[in-house]
């Protein structure tokens, strides 16, 4: 059973060579090769999670074998696997879905070079996920930036290519706070490795040395990494990107992306800098503020899109606003809640990315709302896909959107002062994910039936196209949407035991 | 404390800061895709600056062993240099791609003002 805790560098390690080996070979054995390589960081990341089961603790992997102050370390506990674990399916569901439209969407010769870009960003996330070091951490948010950024302009149209330049400008300006956060932070505690640094800024709040440059510390990291995943007043190029990339590269970039940033922030609030010190130095407030106005107006701006895919961008902007609010909650039930959402939005809004496309396909390609008119009577299982995800981005019972709004709510009464705000946001935010997301599935099935832009022919040649993998994926996305929403103990116990290991 | 005195005692973080706030304005703000460029390769470089400054000891050596000397006290600690190479590797690929972008973007729109790109890309959209 010991050799398992070689796996989590395994995983990272394999991604990256997959990446390499993918660069040499043609598009169809690069495809297969990534989603042999996703499929077995899956297993690995499922055995990896019996053995942090099974330990109880964190385990701590040391690279090269020097001990703590010198040399780079892996660290795993229970919640880290759980997510490689669910990163892994996202992943592994998305390529599915999305790759008989890659092939469409990228220019010919050049499908491999999409599908290293996977590799790499999935060894990125592994690392964002697995690292216990700071400097790490950055190397791979700039390696994950830039793997997201060839997936924007992979698309070889204008869009691609504006979309992809206003995103690594956003991006770049993230990461340039995030390094010299960590410069500075390596300055004042003199280490790299997350549990040394962690003792030395005890004793630097203990002395109370270092006050003012630990605020700004704080503050740079969460400033650079809240920029990084797009909250709200720096979300300006989500829309943009999401609803032009292809497929595949929207739901991973709306479901993962964001989210590998998130937890490393998470990381460093917890390992680092300790959650009590943050709560004390009142940044959590700010992302508090700024969690709420994302989530109002996301909404507000999702509601005035017509295009659909740019309408599901938009409530990612919400979204995100979400994760944030319960992140600045500064409560565990906060930040167990915040954790629970980023698994919501991951399967929900891939789905949604997914089912969209499944949609269009029997609608001449039309994407704006009312094109899709009656779609979901011309591709059932894209329809039914599409509603479900819907629906759980609302907060309907039995899917996992309830669960998460459920969450944040109960979490909320734990803190006074926050309850009222907090309960409006999500009263207002809720019913405006309603009117955008139920006129959309309202659509989908309203219209007489024939009343369609396509010819029969047409329709059926579109089904015919929607592959199996594309099926499959739908379908498998909404049963983890319905997983999370109905086994939801299982996973709030893992994750609030994983919180609990992640300090 | 005068800005003077910031200026004697820690000279080169202090311009690091300068620098960074410099290099940051300009990604953030100016219009010209190379001038961002240029930007975001100022405020790395301040970053590396401000490493190299507090990473060195005043009358210490480069940790390579010479003349036989191996007290530890004698060596500067080789991490933040590690770090600065390590950041630079990271910002040169990330100058590259942007600069492979910018090349893209203006034989397609005849411009480096990215407004503008923007303006032009709106007016395809709505066409």
């Amino acid at each position: 059973m010991d050799f398992l805790r070689n796996l989590p560098f395994f995983c990272i390690m394999l991604a990256m060579f997959t990446g390499i080996v993918s660069s040499a070979v043609s598009g169809r054995a690069a495809r297969r090769l990534t989603l042999a390589m996703v499929t077995a960081v899956l297993v690995m990341s499922a055995l990896t999670l019996v053995y942090a089961e099974q330990a109880g603790e964190s385990t701590t992997y040391l690279m090269g074998h020097f001990p703590a102050p010198w040399g780079n370390e892996i660290r795993f506990g229970t919640l880290e696997a759980f997510l490689a674990l669910y990163f892994a399916i996202i992943m592994l569901l998305s390529v599915l879905g999305g790759w008989s439209h890659a092939v469409i969407d990228i220019e010919a010769g050049k499908e491999n070079l999409f599908y290293v870009l996977i590799d790499l960003m999935m060894s990125s996330l592994l690392a964002m996920i697995y690292t216990n070091d700071l400097f790490t951490g950055y190397v791979f948010v700039e390696i994950n930036t830039i793997a997201a950024c060839g997936m924007i302009m992979i698309r070889q149209n204008g869009h691609g290519i504006v979309a992809a330049i206003r995103y690594m400008v956003m991006s770049l300006i993230g990461s340039g706070l995030f390094l010299i956060g960590i410069s500075l932070l390596y300055d004042v505690t003199g280490h790299l490795l997350m549990v040394p640094a962690h003792s030395a800024v005890e004793q630097i709040v203990a002395d109370g040395t270092y006050i003012v440059p630990l605020l700004v510390i704080i503050v740079l990291i969460s400033v650079g990494m809240a920029i990084k995943s797009g909250l709200y007043p720096f979300h300006s190029w989500i829309p943009e990107t999401y609803g032009y990339a292809t497929p595949t590269a929207s739901a991973i970039l709306s479901s993962l992306v964001s989210k590998g940033y998130i937890i490393l922030l998470i990381k460093i609030f917890y390992r680092v800098i300790g959650f009590d010190t943050v709560i004390s130095s009142h940044v959590l407030n700010a992302l508090f503020a700024f969690g709420v106005i994302a989530m109002i107006m996301g909404s507000v701006h999702a509601i005035l899109q017509t295009d659909c895919r740019r309408m599901i961008a938009y409530s990612s902007v919400a979204q995100i606003g979400y994760i944030y609010m319960g992140i600045g909650l500064g409560t565990k039930a906060g930040m167990v809640a915040a954790v629970f959402h980023l698994l919501t939005h991951a399967a929900t809004k891939s789905l949604l990315f997914i089912s969209a496309v499944g949609l269009y396909e029997v609608s001449d390609g039309r994407t704006d709302y009312l094109g899709l008119r009656n779609a979901g009577f011309r591709n059932r299982v894209a329809g039914l896909a599409f509603s479900v995800g819907a629906l759980s981005m609302v907060g309907f019972p039995m899917l996992s959107g309830f669960i998460s709004k459920y969450l944040f709510a109960t979490a909320a009464l734990e803190k006074p002062h926050k309850m009222l705000i907090t309960l409006a946001a999500l009263i207002i935010s809720t019913v405006l994910n309603a009117i955008y997301f139920l006129r959309q599935v309202v659509t989908i099935y309203s219209g007489r039936p024939g009343e369609a832009v396509s010819t029969g022919r047409f329709i059926k040649e579109a089904i015919a196209e929607s592959t199996f993998s594309e099926r499959f994926a739908s379908i498998a996305l909404v049963l983890l949407n319905l997983f999370l929403g109905l086994f939801s103990e299982v996973v709030i116990n893992l994750i609030s035991r994983g919180l609990d290991l992640f300090a | 404390m005068s800005i003077s005195v910031l200026f004697a005692s820690h000279l080169e973080e202090t311009v690091a800061m300068i620098l960074f706030g410099i290099g940051f304005s300009l990604l953030l703000l100016n219009r010209n895709l190379i001038k961002k460029i240029m930007g975001l390769n100022i405020m790395d470089t301040a970053v590396y600056l401000f490493l190299t400054a507090k990473g060195y000891i005043y009358g210490r050596m480069v940790p390579i062993l010479t003349d036989g000397i191996t007290d530890p006290n004698a060596y500067t600690n080789p991490i933040p240099d590690g770090l600065v190479l390590t950041g630079i590797v990271v910002s040169v690929s990330v100058s590259a791609l942007l600069l492979s972008l910018t090349i893209r973007l203006y034989d397609r729109y005849h411009t480096l003002d990215l407004d503008k790109i923007i303006m032009e890309w709106r007016k395809e959209e709505d066409a």
